[in-house]
């Protein structure tokens, strides 16, 4: 039962770093939204899954990456991956100020309850899936090969591969830009701003509507980076593909307390190890059901997370 | 005319439940059993103009109509009553349905005798789920619940035991009752069933409503930390709450399985959870009567229009949004007198 586990530890670690930094990337997009409007974004799965469509669309009709069988010549490689990464995450982004203005602006302007914007959240969710789900057929649709998954070199029988090693820096990259953007930015500070106290920031002359679009649009982009990653190494997608990676997301998010970028490092990274531990152990069947299980526990033993805000205190 | 503007007005519902008051004990009678009667009749009055297209009217008349009917009264006691958002329902029903349909194979148990069994196993489950996760509040109690019911199908789906993927086939059909058969080609029978059991739903739902759980559910609908300050239990009444709508679903289930024969893990994912929401939504949460005409028209209307049937789900969240941005009440809202008065600046649920 453990055997797996410990024969191939380092590189479980390595696949459990790689698809920890998604999970990071796609909790972002849960964890600043939470940070301003203390809500769930429901559709942030499908702002996600509408990410790794838009990599497969530029990939495969607009450069023409028909076929998968071998990698593609460098200076094509680099054009594919800058033009595929900035195009999911401008979807992405756009995809999140659509859903802001769909479905929460109007709630928040009439000033209802939580529950109202929660089920109305919910409600964009299914649309937004469900559109994808008829204009795909219910079919999965697969991204073509654009490099090779050869093994560069490898560490304790890890072998670090060109897609895994591509995730893992261009992720960090991303969070680190974005942990200083908020922290040091003219909009950064609206956002915290907002974030401590709504009505006082609004006091200080800070534009609400324009702060709130803006924190979509940024969680919209790092989710919108995330499904460009995911895409890139299991090479395909389906209209649903964001359920479980939210869901996961999310747990992640909580782990490292909601609401806190640094947090959602911590709890993205630690969730993508127990996550790809605990399948090596139980079979990956039962994966969706342990990471369930860790969010209950985390929610009822430590609901503020690692580094978050208490969460039974905060009403919602 | 005097409709019409009490339509515009927006409140048909406080206008009926002052008809429904005014009215004399005879008067009742008379108008409550001439409703129940016309829908004991519903099976007869397809009349070529109701009649669906994809499938037989008869059976549309049980699932989905009746039962997204009985399983949305179930979930308005959670969402509606107390304003807890449970996106995990599925799981009670499944519960249910897979109670039936093992005990129903393996044992000679008929469906009645299964009834208590599968209501309680579904309470059961409520409880266990609801003591961890009703210490949460909105919207983490709307994704743990929502984990719940992903749970509960996935470990079905990874049981080999209970015929995983491929579910268990040969459920049995429900004995007769005197000369009432049932049997799959005619579903009449089903649906006085699942109309027997909407209309002890409505009973008990009223019955609770005026007493003092109804009362202490309105209260954390409410403001959950005043109702606490008030004395209120708040985690006790949210946990019944929780099992007498877990308890509703459990019955439907096991009515499901017996109709349907056979079952799979399939039949038990989210979406039937968010169609079940939609249906309490989009009818006015709190509301019965709202809840029962809104499950019936969104039940009803996809297997009637085939171009929406392909597209159900995404009628189903049109609906969810649109509702909430535009008439966040519903088609029939609560009593005026029951709404709650909240101030904006406050973020309670």
């Amino acid at each position: 039962m453990f055997s797996t586990l410990i024969d191939q530890f380092w590189s479980l670690t390595l696949s459990g770093i790689a698809l920890g930094f998604i999970y990071v990337l796609i909790s972002l997009g849960y964890t600043m939204v939470y940070g301003v409007l203390r809500m769930i974004n429901f559709a942030n799965s499908e702002i996600f899954m509408f990410g790794t469509f838009a990599t497969i669309v530029i990939s495969r009709d607009f450069l023409g990456n028909v076929d998968g069988t071998k990698s593609l010549p460098l200076p094509k490689l680099i054009l594919t991956i800058t033009l595929c990464l900035l195009g999911s995450m401008l979807v992405s982004g756009l995809v999140a100020v659509f859903v802001e203005l769909v479905a929460y602006r109007r709630l928040r302007a009439r000033g209802t309850n939580k529950l109202a914007t929660l089920i109305s959240a919910i409600g964009i969710s299914i649309v937004l899936s469900e559109f994808m789900r008829i204009i795909t057929n219910s079919r999965p649709t697969l991204n073509p090969r654009v490099l090779e998954k050869k093994s560069l070199f490898e560490i304790a029988g890890a072998s670090f591969r060109m897609d895994t090693v591509l995730t893992i820096i261009f992720a960090a990259v991303l969070f680190v830009v974005l942990d200083r953007f908020v922290k040091f930015s003219r909009l950064g500070r609206a956002i915290r701003a907002v974030s401590m106290n709504e009505d006082a920031s609004k006091l200080m002359g800070v534009d609400l509507n324009k702060v709130i679009s803006a924190t979509f649009l940024i969680g919209g982009l790092m989710s919108g980076a995330a499904a460009f990653f995911y895409t890139l190494t299991y090479e395909n997608t389906k209209f649903n593909v964001g359920f479980t990676l939210g869901l996961a997301a999310f747990t992640a998010a909580v782990i490292g307390g909601i609401g806190n970028i640094r947090g959602a490092f911590f709890g993205g990274l630690s969730l993508g190890l127990v996550e790809v531990y605990a399948s090596s152990i139980l079979g990956t069947e039962w994966k969706s059901v342990t990471v369930f299980i860790i969010l209950v526990l985390v929610l009822v033993l430590k609901p503020n997370g690692i580094f978050g805000e208490a969460v039974q205190q905060t009403r919602a | 005319m005097k409709l019409l503007n009490r339509l515009r007005e927006g409140n048909l519902r406080d206008w009926g439940a002052s008809f429904w008051e005014q009215s004399s004990p005879t008067k009742r009678k008379v108008i409550a059993t001439s409703l129940i009667g016309f829908a004991a009749l519903a099976p007869f009055m397809g009349f070529g103009l109701l009649d669906t297209p994809v499938s037989d009217y008869g059976a549309v008349l049980v699932y989905p109509v009746g039962m997204f009917i009985l399983m949305a009264l179930g979930l308005n006691i959670v969402v509606g009553k107390s304003g807890l958002l449970d996106l995990g329902y599925v799981a009670f029903f499944a519960i249910g349905a897979y109670t039936m349909a093992i005990l129903g194979t393996r044992t000679s148990l008929n469906t009645w005798e299964i009834m208590p069994i599968g209501i309680a196993l579904a309470m059961l489950a409520g409880l266990i789920l609801g003591l961890p996760a009703l210490r949460l509040r909105g919207d983490y109690l709307a994704i743990v619940t929502l984990g719940f019911g992903e749970i509960v199908r996935i470990s079905a789906l990874n049981t080999r035991e209970i015929g995983g993927p491929n579910g268990i086939a040969n459920v049995p059909v429900p004995p007769s009752i005197g000369p009432i058969k049932f049997s799959l080609n005619d579903q009449k029978a089903f649906f006085w069933v699942v109309l027997i059991m909407i209309l002890l739903t409505i009973w008990m739902i009223r019955r609770l409503s005026v007493r003092r759980a109804g009362r202490a559910w309105e209260a954390i609908r409410q403001d959950e930390d005043v109702a606490e300050l008030m004395g209120v239990h708040t985690l006790k009444y949210k946990l019944w709450s929780f099992s007498l709508g877990a308890a509703v679903g459990g019955a439907a289930g096991v009515l499901y399985a017996s109709k349907t024969l056979f079952i799979a893990p399939e039949m038990f994912t989210l979406n039937v959870s968010i169609l079940i929401l939609a249906c309490v939504v989009f009818g006015g949460m709190g509301n019965i009567w709202g809840v029962v005409l809104g499950a019936a028209i969104l039940a009803y209307l996809p297997e009637r229009i085939r171009f929406i049937s392909d597209a159900r789900l995404l009628v189903f969240g049109l609906a969810l949004v649109i509702t909430m941005n535009f008439r966040p009440d519903g088609l029939l809202p609560r009593k005026k007198r029951e709404k709650a008065i909240v101030k904006s600046t406050q973020d309670g649920i």
